[in-house]
């Protein structure tokens, strides 16, 4: 996976996270997580697609999940709260889309958001390939930001030439 | 002044109704997609509308370009996390007025919102003091 199109997440989940929640995020190296590897409570999901597809996903233990639909909403709220999936999917909307904008070369569409609740659970995709896992942390508590992206046609050089895959495959 | 707030996410239309409670509208209507905008711009007949690009059922540009082959005059401002230029240029040849991209500040939509009622020759007169 390019390395260029990891850092436009990275801005935007700190961009959106300070401008609707007024909170700062720190977030650390990407790691490469495994395919099944589980330990999200809440996942908040985009499908991309276009010149590349994959997904980006909001994963939260639900602590955290709380914290954040909370603090966006301007109202308490636990998973069993109507507006609870709403707002964690508006979230990840936001960051997806931020980021989409940021990524040179790349013509994409993202899907409308899903979000999955349960203890412990998995997201899976249907094709093998890396998924980085941005691990953030904040006030709201600790959650990570997963990418999954499949290039799909060369995106266009801009301004220098391309760089060759620097994580994974 | 009444207006329409477009969006699938209840979150969001509450956020904007917060930030048009403070400029003093408080005549506000809601609908979660484009199908249920123009049912509600025929029975509510609002004076602008707020919409968001990306919706199940109708999307906010499809919504736009509908609403402007009969009403060419009804201030539309999208609100929306489609940011690349391109979206842009899209939107504003569909027929908004404005565009406002998420994430946003109160204040950056506040913004949006009084400027786009003032080039419209409606000025915002239901803007009482704001709190």
């Amino acid at each position: 996976m390019d390395v260029r199109f990891i850092n436009p997440f990275i801005g935007s989940v700190k961009n959106v996270f300070k401008t609707m929640l007024a909170t700062d995020i720190i977030v650390s190296k990407p790691v490469i997580k495994e395919h099944d590897e589980a330990n999200a409570d809440v996942s908040a999901v985009i499908g991309l697609s276009g010149d590349a597809s994959g997904c980006v996903v909001l994963s939260f233990p639900t602590r955290t999940a709380a914290a954040a639909a909370s603090k966006f909403a301007g109202a308490e709220m636990d998973e069993k709260n109507p507006d609870f999936a709403d707002a964690l999917g508006e979230l990840a909307n936001m960051v997806a889309g931020h980021a989409k904008a940021n990524l040179e070369g790349l013509s994409l569409s993202i899907s409308l958001p899903s979000v999955i609740i349960g203890k412990e659970h998995t997201v899976s995709q249907s094709r093998i390939a890396p998924r980085l896992s941005l691990p953030c942390d904040s006030s709201l508590g600790r959650f990570a930001v997963e990418v999954v992206l499949v290039v799909e046609k060369k995106p266009a050089a801009v301004n220098a030439a391309p760089v060759p895959a620097a994580v994974g495959a | 002044m009444k207006i329409l707030l477009v969006d699938d996410s209840r979150t969001i239309r509450n956020i904007q109704k917060n930030v048009l409670a403070q400029l003093g509208f408080k005549d506000v209507v809601e609908a979660a997609d484009g199908v249920e905008a123009l049912k509600m711009i025929g029975e509510s007949k609002p004076d602008m509308a707020l919409v968001d690009w990306n919706m199940p059922n109708m999307d906010g540009i499809t919504l736009v370009r509908k609403i402007r082959e009969t009403d060419k005059q009804m201030p539309l401002i999208m609100v929306t996390t489609e940011a690349e230029k391109r979206r842009v240029i899209e939107a504003i040849q569909a027929g908004v007025n404005n565009y406002v991209v998420k994430p946003f500040t109160a204040e950056t939509l506040g913004e949006k919102i009084n400027a786009t009622l003032a080039k419209a020759g409606m000025a915002p007169t239901a803007a009482a003091a704001p709190g």
